[in-house]
This record gives C-alpha cells, sequence and structure tokens, in this order.
C-alpha cells in the first residue's frame, strides 16, 4: 500500500468525507459550471433524495450507457416533463408515507421554455419538490442556440450578429419573478462562484415543505467562449456586475440577497466571452448595445437594492473565500 | 348482481377496486366522466390515493410515469388530442418498461374539431410500444381493466385499454362490478423492480449510443409478443374468477362455418351481430374480434380466419393516402395461407357518424357482388357535398 504524505490533498480528502451524489469521471467539458453546480447541490442535498432530470448536457455527460455518475436514484424521461415527473414521483412518496425528497434538475431550456408549463403546474399544486435550473443561458448540448434565457445582445448559433443585428434582440425572461408569482415557500438565486451560498440555500430548500426553487448561474465555457479555468472568475463578475442578481424569496417576498460592495462595470465580464465580442467593435450599435446591459445591470442593483451599505457578514467580494470549517461555513 | 351504471362511472369504480396509489389525468371529452368518478371516489373517502389534477395531458402522462417508478400503482386517462399531447412521453414510458395502466376513451382527431367517436387516437400512438386492448362492451371495459393491471405489471409493459367514447363511456347499462375480495385476490400489490429506491440507486433513461440501441428495441418488441401469453392467461384466470372472459387476443363469434368474416375492433360489434340476427335471409358472417392490435396475434388470426373466402376488416381509422390501418397488418398476417381470404378493407364511422343496423346488409352486399377485393374506402361518403376534385 502507498503511504499517502499526511497533508496530501488525498489524505485531507479522506479526513473530511463528505457525501458525493454526482462522481467525477463523467464527460463534462473542462470548466463545466453546470457539473460544478450539480455537484454542490447534491452534496449538500445528501443522499436522501431522488432525482428527475430534463433532457440537457446534465444528463448526457452523466448517463452514456452503461455508465452513470450519478450516486442517487435519478430518472431522465423527456425534455419539458421534468417538472411533471418530480411530482409524480412526489405523489408515490406521500402516498407510501416516505419523505424522500423529490429534486428535479433541468437546465434553462427545460425550466424557461419547454419545461415551464409543467413547472408552473408543479408549484400551484404546491408539490415538496425541489426545482434546480442550471442556468447556462442557452440550449448547449445542442450547440448553443438562443433560449428564453440567453441574455440580450448575446450571440448564440440561432442570434448570430451580423449586419442587421446584434446577437439576441429579447431580453432574458425574469423567470424568478414568474416563481415569485406563484408564492411558493422558498426561491432563490445562486452562482457557482459562491459556493458557500449555494450550499445554504440548497440545505434551505431541502428543509422547505412544499416546492422550492433554485435557479444557479452556471458558465458554459463552449458556449459563452471562455477559457474553462475561469469559470470561477466569469460567474463572479456576473455576479459582481448585478447582472445576475442573487436573491432569496419567501411566499414571493424578497428576504435577502448577496449585496455588492462596489458594482463593476459590465464590460469587465462581457469582455471575457466571446458570445460578447461584437460588443466590443468600433460600431456604434456596439456601444449601445454595452450601454443597455449595464442599464439593465443598474435597474437590478436599484430593484433588489444590492448595495450593500449595512452590517452583511457576506458580500460578493468575500462570500466564495470560504474554508470548510470555517465561519463563514452556513 | 348488475347495476344499472353509466359505462365511465363503472370504469371509475374498477379502476378504485384495482387500487391505484396515484392517478393523473387532465380533463377531455370523452374521458372526464371517468376522472370525475374516481375525484368523487376519493373526496368520499372511498378511494385512498393521490389524484393528481395536472394542467396538461404531457403531464398527465408524465406525473402517472413518475409515480409508476417511484413505486406506487400509477393510472390515467385520456382521448383525441389528449393522446397526441402525451404522444411523446407515452413512447417514454413503454421504453423505460414501466407498468401502468391508461383508459383511452376513444375519440377522433382534429381538425376539423370533432369530439366523438372513432380510433384514430389510439392508432396514432399504435408504435408506441404499449399493449393495446379494445373492448366491445362496458361489461368487457370493467374486466379488462382489471385484467390490464396483472398485464402491465407481469410484463412490465404499459397497457392502453381502449373504450368507444360515448357509445361506450357514456352508455348507461346492467353491469357487473367485481367485488373488492376478487379484484384483491387476482391483483397482487404493486412492485417494480426497477423503481427508484435511495438505497439502491439507479439510472433509468439514460442515454443509449447506437451500439446498444437495436438491443434496447428488440427486447421491448420481444416482451410485447412475450404478452401474448399473459393477456391471454389474464383472461382465463380471471374468467375463473368472475365467470366472464374477454376474449383474450380475439374471439371468433357469429357463425363459425360462414365463408364470409368481418373483423372489428371495439364496439361496433354489438351492431353488426344484432343487424345478422335481425336479417335471417342475408348471407352469415364469421366475427372476428380483435382485442388485442398491440400484440398483434398474428397466429391467432391465420388460424380464425381458416375456410374464409372472404373477410371484411371494417376499421375505425385511415391512414390518409395509405387506407386502412388494420386492414394492410391482416393482409400481410393471412398472405401466406395456402388460401388467404379476399380481404376487403373499409373504414366506417369515423368522427361519431353513427353505424347504423343496415351497415351490416350493406357489407354483405357489397362484397359478395365484387369478384376481387375492393379498394379502401370510407363507407357512407355523400361525395355531392364535396368539391369535383375531391369526389
Amino acid at each position: 500500500m502507498n503511504e499517502q504524505p499526511l497533508h496530501s490533498l488525498e489524505a485531507l480528502r479522506a479526513r473530511q468525507p463528505r457525501f458525493r451524489g454526482l462522481e467525477s469521471g463523467h464527460r463534462a467539458c473542462q470548466g463545466c459550471g453546470e457539473a460544478l453546480a450539480a455537484r454542490l447541490t447534491t452534496e449538500a442535498a445528501g443522499p436522501d433524495v431522488m432525482i428527475a432530470n430534463a433532457t440537457g448536457c446534465l444528463e448526457v455527460f452523466t448517463t452514456p450507457w452503461p455508465q452513470s455518475a450519478w450516486r442517487l436514484p435519478w430518472i431522465h424521461s423527456v425534455f419539458g416533463n421534468v417538472a411533471a415527473l418530480a411530482a409524480g414521483m412526489e405523489a408515490a412518496q406521500k402516498q407510501q408515507g416516505r419523505s424522500t425528497k423529490v429534486l428535479a434538475f433541468a437546465g434553462d431550456g427545460g425550466t424557461f421554455d419547454i419545461g415551464f408549463q409543467a413547472l408552473s403546474g408543479m408549484m400551484e399544486r404546491g408539490h415538496d419538490v425541489l426545482f434546480v435550473c442550471y442556468d447556462n443561458e442557452a440550449y448547449m448540448n445542442t450547440g448553443v442556440q438562443r433560449s428564453g434565457s440567453t441574455p440580450h445582445a448575446a450571440m448564440t448559433t440561432t442570434s448570430p450578429p451580423g449586419k442587421a443585428r446584434m446577437g439576441k434582440r429579447h431580453m432574458k425572461k425574469d423567470i424568478l419573478s414568474i416563481i415569485a408569482a406563484h408564492h411558493i415557500p422558498y426561491a432563490a438565486t445562486a452562482s457557482v462562484a459562491y459556493p458557500s451560498d449555494l450550499r445554504k440555500k440548497v440545505r434551505r430548500a431541502m428543509a422547505t415543505e412544499g416546492p422550492s426553487f433554485l435557479q444557479i448561474h452556471s458558465p458554459c465555457p463552449l458556449g459563452w467562449g471562455h477559457d474553462g479555468a475561469r469559470t470561477i472568475e466569469v460567474a463572479r463578475l456576473a455576479v459582481q456586475t448585478g447582472l445576475f442578481p442573487v436573491i432569496e424569496m419567501e411566499r414571493g417576498e424578497l428576504i435577502g440577497t448577496l449585496p455588492i460592495r462596489t458594482a463593476k462595470p459590465v464590460s469587465e465580464y462581457l469582455k471575457l466571452q466571446n458570445r460578447f465580442r461584437h460588443l466590443f467593435g468600433a460600431d456604434h450599435r456596439a456601444r449601445d448595445e454595452l450601454e443597455h446591459l449595464q442599464a439593465l445591470a443598474n435597474r437590478n442593483i436599484d430593484r433588489y437594492d444590492l448595495r450593500g451599505v449595512g452590517p452583511e457578514k457576506y458580500d460578493t467580494e468575500g462570500a466564495d473565500t470560504v474554508h470548510r470549517g470555517g465561519d463563514r461555513w452556513a | 348482481m348488475a347495476l344499472a351504471l353509466e359505462g365511465s362511472l363503472a370504469l371509475a369504480r374498477t379502476i378504485a377496486l384495482c387500487r391505484p396509489q396515484v392517478v393523473a389525468a387532465y380533463p377531455i371529452t370523452p374521458q372526464t366522466h371517468i376522472v370525475e368518478g374516481i375525484a368523487k371516489l376519493v373526496a368520499d373517502g372511498q378511494l385512498n390515493c393521490e389524484m393528481v389534477s395536472v394542467e396538461s395531458e404531457h403531464s398527465a402522462a408524465s406525473v402517472a410515469l413518475g409515480a409508476a417508478v417511484a413505486g406506487s400503482r400509477a393510472y390515467t386517462a385520456s382521448a383525441s388530442q389528449g393522446i397526441l399531447l402525451m404522444a411523446e412521453v407515452l413512447f417514454d414510458i413503454a421504453g423505460l418498461r414501466v407498468p401502468l395502466v391508461m383508459t383511452c376513451a376513444n375519440r377522433a382527431l382534429s381538425g376539423p374539431l370533432n369530439i366523438w367517436n372513432d380510433q384514430q387516437d389510439s392508432m396514432a400512438v399504435r408504435d408506441a410500444g404499449w399493449i393495446q386492448l379494445y373492448c366491445a362492451t362496458n361489461q368487457e371495459a370493467i374486466d379488462t381493466t382489471v385484467q390490464a393491471f396483472r398485464i402491465a405489471e407481469r410484463c412490465e409493459l404499459p397497457v392502453m385499454v381502449c373504450v368507444d367514447g360515448f357509445t361506450l363511456t357514456h352508455t348507461l347499462e346492467p353491469l357487473e362490478l367485481p367485488s373488492a375480495d376478487e379484484v384483491d385476490g387476482f391483483l397482487p400489490a404493486y412492485v417494480f423492480r426497477h423503481g427508484l429506491n435511495p438505497s439502491d440507486p439507479r439510472s433509468l433513461g439514460t442515454l443509449v449510443a447506437p451500439e446498444h440501441f437495436s438491443e434496447v428495441r428488440h427486447a421491448h418488441h420481444q416482451a410485447l409478443l412475450r404478452s401474448m401469453t399473459e393477456i391471454e392467461q389474464a383472461d382465463a384466470d380471471w374468467a375463473a374468477v368472475v365467470g366472464r372472459h374477454c376474449g383474450g387476443l380475439l374471439e371468433v363469434r357469429g357463425d363459425p362455418d360462414a365463408r364470409l368474416g368481418i373483423l372489428t375492433l371495439g364496439s361496433v360489434l354489438g351492431t353488426l351481430e344484432d343487424a345478422m340476427d335481425m336479417n335471417p335471409d342475408l348471407p352469415r358472417a364469421r366475427f372476428i374480434k380483435l382485442r388485442s392490435f398491440r400484440p398483434f396475434p398474428t397466429e391467432a388470426l391465420r388460424e380464425a380466419c381458416a375456410g374464409l373466402d372472404v373477410l371484411i376488416v371494417l376499421e375505425r381509422a385511415i391512414s390518409p393516402g395509405g387506407g386502412g390501418i388494420v386492414g394492410p397488418e391482416v393482409q400481410m398476417a393471412l398472405a401466406n395461407l395456402e388460401n388467404p381470404p379476399r380481404v376487403h378493407n373499409f373504414a366506417a364511422g369515423l368522427g361519431g357518424r353513427d353505424l347504423s343496423l343496415d351497415l351490416y346488409e350493406r357489407l354483405v352486399t357489397t362484397v359478395t357482388q365484387a369478384a376481387s377485393s375492393q379498394p379502401f374506402s370510407i363507407i357512407d361518403v355523400d361525395t355531392t357535398l364535396l368539391p369535383e376534385a375531391d369526389r
């Protein structure tokens, strides 16, 4: 048997075992935000869950038959039915007097677009399901086509910039407000750049009875056109600019935010990504679109009062610098 | 003791006797009375199940699927556009080999809109990989529903019980309901070996690449072929309990010695049988009631057709640009008989067009006067209502 150095990463990991619902060895791209988000979510949710997974990257890269990266009971059916599938699983649990929590996983397509009706129905009927949207802002699995979640002006293969267009013409759907209108017990946004915040929200949703919703901003190096090594940096900038507000809601009311001390200009976030490359040319339209995106970020900051002036312990500068067992391990 | 019951209500009470743990449905005519009946039984505390009233048929099928894989006996019911909206999920349920039961209250498809009975809806999902059993009477619908749960759970295949909308679902007549003891003795508690369980985590519905996909399809096809034994066995075992049988895969009725055969699916059979009895001067017919359309009982059909000179396949749906749907399958099944009957293929009763007693005479006269097989046609088309080109 090989002796491992006392302070090797492996030895440290062995001393701090943690439940892993999603194992390594799956087929996600390097730097995949969604794979990280799914791992963090299932770690925090624990082993007593069952998962319904919509069609998409997460389904495909985790289960190339006969292999599976899941250590949890997991089912994929079709693209648009994941909330209903989860509702059926929950109804079965309830009828049998069992309490295994049902999780529904979908990308933004399976949440904002094709899966939306089933999601709305599931929430309206009050099923005890945690719905997690891994939001990477386009149909990545089919080759980066625009979705209802794609930000304004972003380039995708079906919203290409050209002489007559500057990328996506429409706004990113404000899904959380739509979820909030269902007055479900708990809804929140999170980002892979803030894992302790993400875990805290998963645990809170797990402890919530009834429908809960978590939208996790998950960069896609392939689709967004950034270096896979900079996934966390990109995700953090989305939050720090105000473009992706990290907030929490109870029964549709805002109850918390991850405050931004000093908002960064949106260009810092956008310039790292090829999908916004056309906004950095000499074209006057590029300047207009940049201003537009900055205005959207400012609007988020105002709307959710994201400027942290109070005594909040965590903010977008510090909440990611957490250590296991440390003070910030909420 | 027979009770005067509407077909749908009798089905609701039968389904309750089968102790489904989760029922999911979305309302669509003519399925509604079945689901309303179940909802009332739940509301009155006579059925302990989770009744999930979903926001679409796509979700109805999905909730039933989720419940079945999470360890509960699941049921849904639909018709027409509902069947088409859930079609994607129906294929998935069957492909994942998940046992559940659905009633299809057969109805025409749009467009144009038509809410009345034919069988275009269930025929549209012929290839979904479900067992499809067609009921000739409400009594058969009751007995087939009980059998369907056992067939589904033993074969790990979903079963669609096809019941003609309105003609059966909305008809009030004397019907025999089984007792709870009879159903409990016949139908053991639901078990699904491949379900979701945190202490034995499995991945279901994974990505299957070309090197395994043909094998998946082959296994599914074989499972359906094998289910023929179970369909016959369930009918025989249930007959031993209640003294009524539904005909297994198919049933030969009428005059077994007749050289003229008429093959039907569903409730039109009763009309033809009555018409034959009322017209003793007309040639007699051997009726073949095709109960199991999927799996397609090729061998049983060959036996049933032995000695026939002429076989009329009367169906309640069409494949526009092709012709009949059941007809060509029957013709193919009989093709290598030594003396196959001449097959005439007609569609009738589309979108609720009345199937009157004179249908028998018209069918019999048409084919006995014809020297060779007639091309497929829809009976009772008033061509004077159509533009010249469409006549």
